[in-house]
């Protein structure tokens, strides 16, 4: 498929009012699936989790998985929503292999939870609040392969197979209201609503939120309407963005291959589109048409839910602080300038910086590692830090040990990169290794002395009030002792010689 | 002992228990009687003769060691084909299910199971118990052990005339809209339809999900009950399982009376537009009714006139999702289309020849009823009618304890009859639909024949939800009234068949 | 007069995934005419007013613990399955060739 025109972004925003909308999936972490007692895992063997309920056998019904239940209301309560006081399941009914029953049991007219609010903090430090139209229930589809034609896609497949170990897995969708205003930052305020999802689904502990397995998905829906104009535009709605930046990426490409379809007289069409992470665009997939009539009813194998009131007040008693307080609190506990913190916010390293502090790390320290180091491998790697081989607890032994002067920026980063390698834990490296600085200050006069020895008008530059002259006597001894010392200490030593002397 | 077959469940329970009569003597007397007979009425989709036997073999050993066994152990039953059996084929009268042994039982079987009961085989039906004569199932109809030129009733044919012909002495049969109390009528059998969720829907291959009931098919209102009482109760694996127990059925039906209590005649079913001899035979219950002590009123359901309606636009929208599931990937046929088509292609093709014209008119019918122009106006509206039909269902028991009408219209009619004609074939349903829109029970008790035909008629007694206990009471009163009256069983006026 | 035309049988038994044949488009056509001509007087003796029941008997709130039962064998999963490959469900291409 051809790349399509493009209008450069400036000019798409100085013609045009962004709108998007967000579906985000929501994989809870439940021990069972939403509506049998089959394991809530996949990647295992194919068709070993399964039941005649999940792979749609005649004669079988769904039974409501409670701890699913519990878990979409404390995702309702935390995203500010109210709490149906009756909500039903209702079946979505559409053919296609990855669906066992050929019908999605879900929820329409009375989701669990409506009408909440999310203030989304956006890079520049501007906070929108997004309005949160619904939060509902539902289950996963199966798992297709496609065998045979090109490179596994679903074009040109010989055939395919399906796994159902997925199918039945529990699901949260939350829909956004139509987002307004954003302008330029729409696409930021897309990835950092998502990523303000992630953050409270894990502080809930209901998912285990982790994007690059797909335990929260992303549909983006962007218009576009020229500014000034009441109407809203046609929609597009860009699915498979399953990173922060793919999606930041999906809508930014939205953007400006509207705006020039719309500038050059054409018409959007109302569509599913695909996002390409290795092509960086999107592209047509089936037009949303009279077709998709999914005849929608209440499901009538399952009887209403109707959470008391006492329910839902333990739930919402159970809530962990909300982000967006949480982030100002620590911002004040640790003491970061503000530019600092909002960059540690926007890398998306406050969760794993305050599991370091927690750990006993500093926080400047942890956040120097996470933001520094950390981030810089992540990214050579094109990984999330959390696909990296290290814990914050890890990290903060890290800090720690250079804190303590047990070892040097320069070993430390070795032993980071050893951590990383899985060769154990930095203490256990630094030990293995007799990485550990050289504090045995006998060791480090005589090295002084012998390099003192070879430059013997350092002393005197010392005392005229040159102290940068000891850098040149530093030097040399941290060469002599390989790098295993504490440079500080070697300046120290070198200023006491010199007002000794 | 040839004669153990016209025995009631109640009296080979007695039997075994006394040790006069073995499991495996009963079963086996049942099996010859199915090689006599069924090559003519042709009840059974498929007989599980050996594993049949191997229980009534496994029951009579416990017995004789002396341990303590279910009340109903050792006693032959046989199985409408909706329900799912790990050891024999499971079809619905389908083509598209043909050959097909399901992985689990369902929930009823396993309690049958766990009596110790050997399942004969399993029943014919109307394709996916869409029917009122089992002239829809795909393995050919059931006969009318009565008349074999007519049907047995639909769509538990098989259940019905399984048991009017002496090839079990109990049966389970479904019922959506009449399913096990009209072939009961038609075939001078005990039929009932529990209140829904009183016994587990689990493994019964679904018709439409808010209506079906599995009940018991017998030859009189005891032997029901007794059965009621094994296969009911609450189950985990069904959300729509009430909670509670009914209580004993067969409590109920041993305490039969009829006295003291005030029975409704539904106005809207009364018996206007019914065939003579069905009214006839109604209005003798009525008066035996009221010479008994019982008090009729008059009851008026004015929405009960809509009730078909209601019943044939919900009924096909959830048997149009249910059946979706028939799709050729995970279990049945297949029809792959000649070229290289698409999965897309190979389900229509599957589906097209796979399923009967009665599931893809209803199918299509659902599809229409749920489809976004039309939803308010025909399931949503349908889903309304099912709220004034329970409202007069309570002001009708305001006045009354028990609804009575006759089951059905007629009698049992001829092949070919109606089978043309869907609106036709919809209207047997008509006394019997209401109570699946409402969840409540109904029981069909054979009322003699009609002058016109010799061939049986049923009264039908309907109750509030979960006094199914009341339904066994009056019905076992009647019967004993009329088996008096008669000095003999309604099974027993049955002409003999010719055996091959 | 009915509003069900062959155009709509045809998109209807297309949505339901059944490749009707002409014959039968055209008696369904007809029988579906009537049934729906005589079901549609219900939506007169209703109005918004009017409360739908979807569940005859008034349950609510009925739930299972989050606790793991027994699944199938991946061979029994697959049982019943017109064909399989890999412990999977095989089935033809989804999509035509583009």
């Amino acid at each position: 498929m051809a790349k399509a025109n493009l209008m450069d972004y400036e000019k798409a925003i100085s013609l045009f009012e962004v709108v998007i909308g967000l579906e985000v999936h929501v994989e809870l972490n439940t021990k069972t699936k939403m509506f049998c007692g089959c394991r809530n895992e996949f990647g295992e063997e194919p068709n070993t989790n399964v039941c005649p309920v999940c792979i749609g056998l005649p004669g079988s019904l769904p039974t409501v998985n409670k701890k699913a239940v519990e878990s979409s209301i404390s995702i309702g309560l935390a995203l500010g929503c109210q709490i149906a006081p009756t909500g039903r399941f209702a079946r979505k009914n559409y053919f296609y292999p990855d669906l066992a029953k050929n019908f999605q049991t879900s929820q329409y007219d009375e989701p669990i939870a409506f009408a909440g609010a999310l203030d989304v903090e956006v890079p520049s430090g501007k906070v929108f609040t997004v309005q949160i139209e619904r939060a509902h229930m539902e289950e996963d589809a199966g798992k297709l392969t496609h065998v045979g034609g090109a490179t596994g896609r679903i074009q040109g497949a010989e055939y395919s197979l399906v796994d159902y170990n997925r199918a039945g897995v529990p699901l949260v969708e939350i829909v956004t209201k139509p987002v307004f205003g954003a302008g330029a930052e729409a696409p930021e305020l897309a990835a950092a609503y998502v990523r303000s999802i992630r953050e409270i689904v894990r502080a809930l502990g209901v998912s285990d939120a982790r994007m690059e397995r797909g335990n929260v998905r992303c549909d983006a829906n962007v218009s576009l309407r020229p500014i000034g104009q009441e109407k809203l535009g046609t929609r597009t709605e860009t699915k498979n963005v399953n990173s922060l930046r793919s999606i930041e990426r999906a809508v930014r490409y939205e953007i400006q291959r509207q705006a020039q379809i719309l500038a050059d007289g054409g018409t959007i069409i109302q569509e599913t589109r695909h996002w390409h992470e290795d092509k960086g665009s999107t592209s047509s997939g089936r037009p949303k048409s009279d077709a998709d009539d999914y005849r929608y009813f209440p499901e009538p194998d399952l009887v209403p839910v109707m959470p008391s009131n006492e329910l839902i007040e333990s739930l919402r008693a159970k809530l962990p602080e909300n982000p967006a307080d949480k982030r100002k609190r620590l911002a004040g506990e640790w003491g970061f300038a503000e530019m600092e913190f909002r960059d540690v916010v926007n890398a998306g390293l406050l969760d794993f910086i305050e599991e370091a502090v927690a750990a006993g790390a500093k926080p400047q320290a942890a956040r120097k590692w996470y933001s520094g180091e950390i981030a810089r491998i992540a990214n050579s790697e094109d990984k999330d830090v959390s696909e990296l081989n290290i814990t914050p607890a890890q990290v903060a032994e890290l800090a720690n040990l250079v804190d303590a002067g047990k070892i040097n920026d320069r070993i430390a980063r070795t032993v980071l990169a050893e951590v990383l390698a899985g060769k154990g834990s930095p203490e256990e490296i630094v030990k293995a290794q007799g990485l550990e600085v050289v504090s045995d200050d006998g060791a480090l006069i005589a090295a002084i002395d012998e390099a003192l020895a070879k430059q013997p008008d350092v002393l005197e530059k010392i005392r005229e009030g040159k102290l940068q002259a000891a850098g040149a006597v530093i030097g040399a001894v941290m060469q002599a002792m390989k790098g295993q010392a504490d440079a500080a200490r070697v300046r120290e030593l070198v200023l006491e010689r010199a007002n000794q002397s | 002992m040839t004669e153990l077959i016209k025995k009631t469940a109640s009296e080979l329970i007695e039997l075994m228990h006394s040790g006069e009569v073995s499991s495996v003597e009963i079963t086996q007397a049942h099996l010859d009687q199915i090689s006599k007979v069924d090559s003519q009425i042709h009840s059974f989709l498929v007989v599980n003769a050996e594993s049949a036997l191997a229980t009534a073999k496994d029951v009579d050993a416990r017995r004789k060691a002396g341990e303590v066994l279910p009340m109903l152990a050792g006693l032959p039953i046989a199985v409408k084909d909706n329900l799912t059996t790990v050891d024999a084929p499971t079809t619905a009268g389908s083509k598209i299910l043909e050959g097909w042994i399901p992985p689990y039982d369902a929930t009823v079987v396993t309690k049958l199971r766990n009596q110790l009961m050997p399942i004969l085989g399993k029943t014919n039906l109307d394709e996916f118990a869409m029917g009122s004569s089992t002239e829809f199932s795909a393995y050919g109809p059931s006969k009318n052990p009565w008349d074999i030129s007519r049907t047995p009733g639909g769509s538990g044919g098989g259940s019905s005339s399984v048991i009017s012909s002496f090839q079990a002495p109990l049966a389970i049969g479904s019922d959506t809209g009449g399913s096990i109390r009209f072939p009961a009528a038609v075939t001078g059998t005990v039929g009932i339809k529990p209140t829904y969720g009183a016994i587990s829907r689990y493994g019964l291959i679904a018709l439409a999900s808010s209506l079906d009931q599995i009940g018991p098919v017998a030859r009189n209102v005891l032997d029901a009950a007794y059965l009621q009482d094994v296969i009911a109760g609450h189950d985990p694996f069904d959300s729509t399982s009430l909670p509670d127990s009914l209580g004993s059925m067969v409590e109920a039906a041993k305490a039969g009376s009829l006295a003291g209590k005030r029975f409704g005649l539904i106005k809207q079913l009364s018996g206007e537009g019914f065939q003579q001899g069905v009214r006839n035979r109604f209005a003798e219950a009525i008066k035996l009714i009221t010479d008994a002590g019982g008090e009729i009123v008059e009851v008026d359901c004015p929405s009960f006139e809509y009730a078909i309606d209601a019943y044939y636009l919900i009924l096909p929208a959830e048997a149009s999702s249910n059946l979706a599931k028939f799709d050729s990937v995970r279990f049945g046929m297949r029809v792959t289309p000649e070229g290289n088509p698409t999965i897309e292609k190979v389900m229509s093709a599957t589906r097209e020849a796979g399923f009967g014209p009665e599931v893809k008119r209803r199918i299509i019918l659902g599809t229409y009823a749920l489809s976004a122009g039309s939803f308010d106006k025909f399931y949503g509206a349908a889903q309304k009618v099912r709220t004034l039909i329970q409202r007069d269902f309570a002001n009708a028991f305001s006045k009354a304890d028990v609804l009575i009408s006759p089951t059905a219209p007629t009698t049992a009619f001829k092949f070919g009859e109606k089978v043309a004609d869907p609106l036709a074939m919809y209207l047997n349903d008509i006394a019997t639909i209401p109570a699946n829109l409402a969840g409540l029970p109904g029981i069909s008790v054979p009322i003699g024949l009609a002058d016109e035909d010799q061939l049986p008629v049923g009264i039908q007694f309907l109750a509030p939800s979960y006094k199914d206990g009341l339904l066994y009471e009056v019905g076992a009163a009647l019967e004993s009234t009329l088996e008096g009256i008669w000095g003999k069983r309604m099974i027993d006026f049955a002409p003999k068949l010719e055996v091959n | 007069m009915s509003e069900i035309t062959p155009d709509l049988v045809r998109h209807l038994a297309n949505l339901a995934r059944i490749d009707l044949t002409d014959a039968e488009l055209l008696r369904f056509t007809e029988q579906l005419s009537v049934i729906v001509d005589s079901v549609a007087k219900i939506s007169n003796i209703v109005d918004e007013n009017t409360p739908a029941t979807s569940h005859p008997i008034p349950l609510n709130n009925v739930f299972r613990e989050d606790e793991i039962r027994p699944s199938l064998t991946q061979a029994d999963a697959l049982s019943g399955a017109p064909d399989s490959a890999q412990g999977r469900f095989k089935v033809a291409a989804i999509l035509d060739e583009e």
